[in-house]
């Protein structure tokens, strides 16, 4: 199989990951203290190469056809989830991703916290602040690393691509010196959940034992096919939504 | 232990599943139906992931937005 899908969707799944985990770690370290928050985010990441290095590996010692199974399933509901985040922001029934907000409360929580010396962090609140921003974006992150790359097995190519993700978000991040408000993270969180749910698709099947018309190929079928679908369901809704009378319209989930 | 293990469950159950269990649980029947359609009635059901999976997808919006979830 071409690594490009592998490459493209864990590039853009990080890069979504990374301008969220961007606005935590502006807002500690902006705030607060910037030795105590990069202490945060180095420790967050080295915790995260460690999971890539133990399960990643790990992951390629399980047989193809089990292995396809279960992360197709994974995939495949991670997918939904995402993709179901996506349609109804882009419907309107859910509020959109707003960084600058985020990003505002953020700021007003980390002047209130008080902070304190713990070993050798400095800043106590600016160390976990960005140690659980970084920590719980970048799991999402690999995640999909993972189970992509281990049923491509291609796990490095996968871990490569999400690096070059996070180096791109944090040059921008250093350049602008804001949290990256104009990223279209809905648009780009709405392909990441069309390549996850497709590829679930494919591998789950395939996993359970089906074989695809035309192998490889068919995928070139189902990527479409769940944007197509993924677009009617937001048309629809979007439609329904100008039915809808106005305070009935937000979802909360 | 047990406080951290509820939360570790939790969490883990948040990270995958997320706000609607249907969905997972429609994944997991419809790779359960193809794996015996394949292995036990002989019929090479790939249709069924992708029907059962949009059909999972509309129902979950559905659910939403009807204030059903």
């Amino acid at each position: 199989m071409n690594a490009l899908p592998l490459v493209l969707t864990v590039f853009v799944a990080c890069a979504v990951e990374a301008v969220e985990a961007l606005t935590i770690v502006l807002a500690a370290g902006l705030t607060r203290e910037w030795r105590s928050t990069f202490q945060g985010m180095t420790a967050a990441l080295i915790v995260l190469a460690a999971v890539v290095a133990v399960v990643g590996p790990a992951l390629t010692l399980i047989p193809l056809a089990p292995l396809r199974l279960i992360v197709g399933a994974l995939l495949a509901v991670f997918g939904l989830q995402w993709l179901r985040k996506a349609i109804l922001r882009a419907s309107g029934y859910k509020e959109l991703h707003d960084e600058e907000g985020i990003y505002a409360r953020q700021v007003a929580a980390a002047r209130a916290a008080s902070g304190g010396r713990r070993g050798w962090v400095h800043d106590w609140y600016a160390f976990t602040l960005s140690f659980k921003g970084v920590l719980l974006e970048g799991l999402e992150v690999v995640f999909i690393a993972i189970t992509f790359g281990a049923s491509q097995g291609n796990v490095g190519l996968a871990a490569l691509s999400a690096a070059a993700a996070v180096v791109v978000v944090a040059v921008v991040g250093v350049v602008v010196h804001a949290p990256l408000a104009r990223v279209p993270e809905n648009t780009l969180k709405f392909a990441v959940g069309v390549m996850l749910t497709s590829f679930g698709i494919f591998w789950g099947a395939e996993g359970a034992g089906a074989s695809w018309p035309g192998n490889d190929a068919a995928l070139l079928v189902i990527v479409p096919l769940t944007l197509l679908v993924a677009l009617g369901y937001t048309a629809l809704l979007r439609r329904t939504r100008a039915l809808v009378p106005a305070g009935a319209k937000e979802v909360t989930q | 232990m047990s406080r951290w293990l509820r939360s570790f469950g939790a969490f883990w159950y948040d990270f995958i599943v997320g706000d609607d269990w249907r969905g997972a649980a429609a994944v997991a029947l419809a790779l359960a139906a193809t794996a015996l359609l394949v292995h036990v009635a002989g019929v090479n059901a790939w249709w069924l992931m992708p029907v059962c999976v949009i059909a999972a997808l509309g129902w979950s919006l559905r659910r939403a937005t009807t204030g059903r979830s």
